[in-house]
Order: structure tokens, then C-alpha cells, then sequence
């Protein structure tokens, strides 16, 4: 807990806490030691997000560190989201490595199982997964409200820390979804990030049933977006990536578009539409625009939904 | 059983290349029951042996054998003479009984003929699944009787991932079928059992030193010890 | 290859159907190449997969199991395991550098006399195309290596009716190999 009574007093964490509908961002670091790419990626968003994720290995496959890269958009003036994943390491390296990162300036940290090896290029390695996420989530919040290291021996400097999950609403059977959000947040989780949302309807539904629980009142819920280019985009999402339910009609609109520039900005304003009704939504906290590989849209986004300019919370 | 497949055939000739007196040994317990290491396996290898042997033009004996278990030194001494007869001993057994083959003949040559791969369950003739994995510390007794340290792909404690869906695991095996998601399979067998609370406990970070992680493990049962 | 190669081949034929076929082949006169070496089991499902390697081991040009058609197996399934079993030959004997087209499964009803030849004359002309087995050796019968192989399992030749006989005298001499392999 901070002086000031927040437990990281991150820039998001004050937006969500002062009731503004957050936004935040991601960023894929580079597969190269290019330090150059992270920069112009966090000159793009600066202004227009309030925290942003720095993907950790995703889909396992190897780029530059979360937390490198974290520190890297933090120099260049927006606040990052480090992940961290089970997949690559043990509970050694996942302490040493938050009061690495706290000592380096990040506060906000997001918890993830990370995507099996198979799916990416070092499908031989042997995955760690020596704690699954919600044991992870449980030994940063007891670091950071204990002081206590996962084996139980005290540290005199805790590192101030706003612990973030992740959920799939569309995954599982209902009972499952608030089952594991449930869990996150017994176990400490502050905030979490939906995957992306095409089908709002069905998201509705799942924040019904979440509000019936409760757990929107004790976790703060950003729901996430991402911008489709184009109907390849569409159909790449709906038919090869798992639990992404991506409705007929939206693949339809992509396709009914001239590809280029006019499906890229018909692709905008779907997501626009999105965020805009996602606002609406009681229990949505925020939005999380995950613009993989188009960082450039994501400005003009924030803009055209009317979410500028960002707060600037003391 | 501990289960094992033969290894790739030009795998096995690299392995006893260059010896004169192969002796093929398979063993009658696990391998035999998982149809790859048996007398019955052996006596097809040692046939498979002779045959790449003559087609290349070289000389080799070979011979096949089987013990009723590798792994206990006092079926070994059934075997002893043929294996002090060869040059190298091509071992069926599982990696178990190979290293015991390789102690008490040592120095002998003693080479494995297959790659063991898991504690599995035949779930049906001629198929089977991985099902345990000898962490030395079992939790089913809390997941429904499924192991999550070897059924789950993450062996998640408090799973499933984000990755399940439709009841399956987002990790699909060489050979293309699905692999049941653990955890989705320990949910409706809890429920089933009426002990749905088991899965919002938090189950602690598993101990790892309990399993090999820790080092090679030893058992001793001081009561049995001969006197 | 030689035009006067007659192939060696080994024939593991089911008492019900195949073995029944053959014998009517023969009263029936039909000519079928007279190379053909009969091993008649009670049903196809007694053949292991030792049996086939011994037999292509000791130089078999070409070994194939006849069983009843599938469905209508004495045994009930005794030729679908024989098919299986074939099948896993196929797949071993590349490794060691023979063709899989040198073993194959046929089914066929006792009926079918005509079939039996029919077969009996296409494998053949199959096993020509491929030429002699390279391991064949001068002194070693394959048909009693098969025989030895499948000696808790084979029936008592008896010729059927009608065909050329086997020559026993010419196999006296020859012998199973042993597990030593081949000699020097």
C-alpha cells in the first residue's frame, strides 16, 4: 500500500480508482535486440493510453523481455503493464524478477499461464510451469501485503505492485469463466483484461452473470478489442485462433469492404462502434485495445470513440 | 504400466554397429504388456537384424532372448550366459530395466532398443495414455482421481488456462487428436461427486523437490530388509 | 533380372476358404504357377508377424496370407488381424531394405477356385517384376523356414487335389536357418 492509500499508485490504477474508463494499449517487443522498435511503438500511443502490456514471449515465441521492454516504454513516457508468464519461469526468477522490475520503475503486472511451447518457435524446450497463474497471482500479492518472499522469509522493501489476470469469456462453460475470475480474485488479482470481444451480445451476457456475482465490484474489468485490418484478418481470428468467437456478421461487414485502406478504416470504425457500446456496459471499467502489429491505428481510435484527452490523475 | 516404443530402426543399427554378437533382450513385463519389448518383439528384431545384416553384406549373429522382468538381478541370471556370449545386448526393456541389465553385466555393452515414454493406462487395446507422473506427492485424492501433473499440459494446480475450450486442451499431440482438457474432465467429475467446493480452493504451488526436479529418489522399507 | 526366375513363394492359406479355393482350383485344372509353397493354418489369424519375416529371412521371393473374405472368417475376424498383421510387415520391411510389395493379404471363399488361381498367378507376376529376394541363399528353404516359424500353428500338408505336388526330396537337403545368420 502506497502513502497515498493505492497499493501501486500506477497511472492506471488512479484512473480506475477515480472511476474514468481506462484505456490501455500493447506492444509486441521485437524478435531482435533492435531497441529502436519499442520507442517508436511507445512514442505512437503516448497520450492515447494509460498504461500499456508489453507482451512476455507470446505464443512462445522469442522476443525481447517484458520487462526490458517495459522499462523501455516507460523512458519514453508511457506506463507499461509487465506480463509475466508461468511457462518460462520458475518462482525463483518470477520474485527476483518483480523486485527487478519494481526497482526499475514498473508497477503493473500482469499474471499469465503463457500459451504451451508447441505453439511456437522452441517447441522443444521444457516448459517450467512450476506455479500456474493463480499461484502467481497469490505470491505477488503476498510480497507486495506481506512482504514475505513465496518461501515466507520477510523483505525489508516490498515492491508497490497492481496485479491484472486474464479471462476469456468465451472459452468455457459459464459456470467455469466466473469459477476462474472468482479465484483470481481470492487469490489478489486488481484488474483484468478480457480477450478480445467480437461478439458483444455474448459478452453481455457473461457481464450479467459476472454482476450477478458481484466480482465487478472487486476487480476492475477492461474489455478487450482488437482492430481487424481486413476480412483475412476476420476469418484468420475466427477460424485459427482458440476461444475467439468471431460472429458471421462481422466477418460479412470485413468482406462487403475493398481491401486496403478502405477495409483498414471500415476495421476502425467497427472497433470504435465496439468500444463506444462496451463503455455502455455496467461493470466495464475500461477497454483494452490490443492492436497487434498496428500500433498506428490505435490513436485514431481512442480519438474517434471520444476517449481523449486521457486523464491525468494526481 | 511403463510403456516404451522401439526406436526409429537406423537408430537402433547405429547403436550395435560394428559388433559381431548382438543379443536381442526383451523383457515379459511392461514392454511385453505395451506389445513392444516382449520375447515375441525380440525374436522380430533379431529376425529384422539378420536380414539388414545380410543385405549389407556383413556378418552378424544375432540372437533373442527374454528375461521375465529386467529390472530384478535375480531374473537376470537366467539370461547371464547368453548375454556374457555377446558383444553388445540390445535391450527391449524399459529404461529401468536396460540400466539394470547395464549394472549388473557391467562392463558389458548394454544399448537401449527403445525410447520409454510414459506411466500409461491402456484406455483400450492398443492405445495408451499417459496417466501418472511420478511427482511423489499425488493430489487426486482433491482432483477426482486425474492427475494434473501429467494430464493437464501446464500441470496447472488451479487450472484450466484460458486455452480450454470445448472441453479440450489448446496443445494437440503429433499425431493430430485432441488431448481432454484436465481440469474441464476434474470439474464434472467433482460435480458429479457433489464436491464442486474442491475447485475454488487454491491449491499452493506444488512441491517440486518431491518429484525427480529434486534430485534422483531412493526408497527403503527398513522392515523388509533382509536381516 | 533373369527371365528364368521362377520365385519362391510362400503361401499361408486358411483351411476353410483359401486352402478349400486351392483344391478346387486344381480339380478344376486351372493353371496357377506351380512355385507356390502352401502353408495351410487353421485360419489366417493364427499368422504372427514372425512368420512372414522368417519366411522373406530364409529368402522367400514373396510371401502372402489368403483368408476367408473379410466378414465371413470362420473364426469371425481371424483375417482382419491377418491383415493387420501384414500390413505392420510392410511397414517394418523397408527398414530393412525389402520391398512391402513382397508380402500381401488376400481373402477369397472356398468357392472360388478361380480366384485362388487368379491371385496365385498375379502375386507372381508381381514378385518377377521385383526380382529375387536378395537374401536368398543357396541350402536354405524358405518353405521350412516358414514351416519351423509357424510349427505350433501349421496344419499337415496334404496336396490339393489335383495341383503339382511339392517336391519333398529336393527339400530334404536344405535347412531353417539358424539364429547364427547366415553363413559365412
Amino acid at each position: 500500500m502506497t502513502d497515498d492509500g493505492y497499493k501501486a499508485g500506477s497511472n492506471l490504477e488512479k484512473v480506475l480508482a477515480a472511476g474514468k474508463f481506462a484505456v490501455t494499449g500493447e506492444c509486441g517487443p521485437p524478435k531482435s535486440a533492435d531497441g529502436s522498435v519499442i520507442e517508436k511503438k511507445a512514442q505512437m500511443l503516448k497520450g492515447y493510453v494509460d498504461a500499456v502490456n508489453i507482451t512476455d514471449n507470446q505464443t512462445a515465441v522469442v522476443r525481447v523481455s517484458s520487462m526490458a521492454s517495459g522499462v523501455q516504454v516507460q523512458q519514453n513516457g508511457v506506463e507499461a503493464i509487465m506480463q509475466m508468464t508461468c511457462r518460462d519461469r520458475n518462482r525463483l526468477a518470477m520474485q527476483a524478477d518483480i523486485l527487478g522490475a519494481s526497482v526499475l520503475g514498473i508497477k503493473n503486472v500482469l499474471c499469465l499461464t503463457g500459451d504451451h511451447m508447441s505453439f511456437g518457435n522452441h517447441p522443444e524446450a521444457k516448459g517450467v510451469h512450476d506455479l500456474d497463474a493463480i499461484n502467481l497471482i497469490k505470491m505477488y500479492k503476498d510480497i507486495r501485503d506481506e512482504k514475505k518472499f513465496q518461501c515466507g522469509e520477510e523483505m525489508s522493501v516490498a515492491p508497490a505492485l497492481y496485479i491484472g489476470c486474464a479471462e476469456n469469456p468465451f472459452a468455457d462453460p459459464f459456470e467455469f469463466r466466473a469459477l476462474r475470475l472468482q479465484k483470481k480474485i481470492a487469490a489478489g488479482a486488481d484488474f483484468m483484461q478480457t480477450q478480445c470481444i467480437f461478439n458483444v451480445p455474448k459478452f453481455k451476457e457473461w457481464m450479467k452473470e459476472v454482476r450477478a456475482l458481484g466480482l465487478h465490484q472487486e476487480i476492475k474489468i477492461l474489455a478487450g478489442i482488437t482492430p481487424l485490418k481486413g476480412v483475412g484478418a476476420a476469418k484468420y481470428m475466427k477460424n485459427f485462433v482458440p476461444g475467439i468467437d468471431v460472429p458471421q456478421e462481422i466477418v460479412d461487414r470485413m468482406a462487403s469492404v475493398e481491401k486496403g485502406p478502405p477495409a483498414q478504416a471500415e476495421g476502425k470504425k467497427l472497433a470504435v462502434e465496439m468500444i463506444k457500446e462496451l463503455a455502455e456496459v455496467e461493470g466495464v471499467a475500461g477497454v483494452h485495445i490490443m492492436a497487434v502489429e498496428w500500433e498506428e491505428a490505435v490513436p485514431e481510435i481512442v480519438e474517434t470513440a471520444g476517449l481523449l484527452p486521457r486523464p491525468a490523475v494526481a | 504400466m511403463i510403456t516404451a516404443e522401439r526406436k526409429p530402426f537406423d537408430e537402433i543399427l547405429e547403436l550395435v554397429d560394428g559388433h559381431k554378437k548382438i543379443l536381442v533382450a526383451g523383457c515379459d513385463t511392461c514392454v511385453a504388456i505395451c506389445l513392444t519389448g516382449g520375447e515375441k518383439e525380440a525374436e522380430i528384431l533379431a529376425s529384422e537384424l539378420r536380414m539388414k545384416a545380410q543385405a549389407d553384406g556383413r556378418e552378424v549373429e544375432v540372437e533373442h532372448t527374454a528375461a521375465i522382468r529386467q529390472c530384478e538381478w535375480e531374473y537376470l541370471d537366467m539370461i547371464a550366459a547368453k548375454v556374457d556370449e555377446a558383444d553388445v545386448v540390445l535391450s527391449m526393456a524399459c529404461g529401468i530395466g536396460i540400466q539394470s541389465m547395464a549394472e549388473k553385466f557391467a562392463p558389458k555393452l548394454v544399448v537401449p532398443a527403445v525410447n520409454t515414454n510414459m506411466l500409461g493406462m491402456p484406455q483400450e487395446h492398443a492405445v495408451w495414455l499417459e496417466r501418472c507422473g511420478a511427482c511423489g506427492e499425488c493430489v487426486i485424492g482433491e482432483t477426482a482421481g486425474i492427475c494434473p501433473v501429467v494430464r493437464c499440459s501446464k500441470s496447472l494446480m488451479n487450472g484450466p488456462c484460458g486455452g480450454s475450450h470445448d472441453g479440450k486442451c489448446e496443445v494437440t499431440t503429433p499425431e493430430k487428436e485432441d488431448i481432454d482438457c484436465a481440469w474441464h474432465l476434474i470439474w464434472e467429475r467433482l460435480k458429479a461427486q457433489g464436491r464442486e467446493e474442491l475447485m475454488h480452493k487454491i491449491r499452493p504451488p506444488k512441491d517440486w523437490s518431491k518429484s525427480s526436479s529434486g534430485g534422483p529418489r531412493k526408497m527403503v522399507k527398513e522392515e523388509a530388509k533382509p536381516v | 533380372m533373369a527371365d528364368d526366375f521362377e520365385p519362391e513363394i510362400i503361401v499361408f492359406a486358411c483351411h476353410y476358404c483359401a486352402y478349400a479355393a486351392a483344391d478346387l482350383a486344381g480339380s478344376m485344372r486351372l493353371q496357377y504357377p506351380s512355385t507356390i509353397r502352401m502353408i495351410k493354418l487353421p485360419c489366417t489369424g493364427k499368422l504372427e508377424v514372425i512368420h512372414l519375416l522368417r519366411a522373406l529371412e530364409a529368402g522367400a521371393d514373396g510371401v502372402y496370407a489368403a483368408g476367408c473374405l473379410e466378414g465371413e472368417c470362420h473364426y469371425l475376424k481371424g483375417n482382419l488381424w491377418a491383415r493387420k498383421r501384414v500390413e505392420h510387415v510392410k511397414r517394418l520391411l523397408p527398414e530393412v531394405g525389402l520391398e512391402p510389395e513382397r508380402v500381401e493379404m488376400y481373402n477369397m471363399s472356398s468357392a472360388q477356385g478361380p480366384e485362388f488361381a487368379r491371385v496365385a498367378t498375379e502375386f507372381t507376376e508381381r514378385i518377377k517384376a521385383l526380382g529375387p529376394n536378395p537374401l536368398r541363399r543357396h541350402g536354405v528353404s524358405p518353405h521350412a523356414a516358414a514351416r519351423e516359424a509357424a510349427r505350433d500353428v501349421a496344419l499337415p500338408d496334404e496336396a490339393p487335389a489335383g495341383a503339382a505336388a511339392p517336391a519333398p526330396a529336393a527339400e530334404a537337403p536344405a535347412q531353417a536357418p539358424t539364429e547364427k545368420g547366415p553363413a559365412a
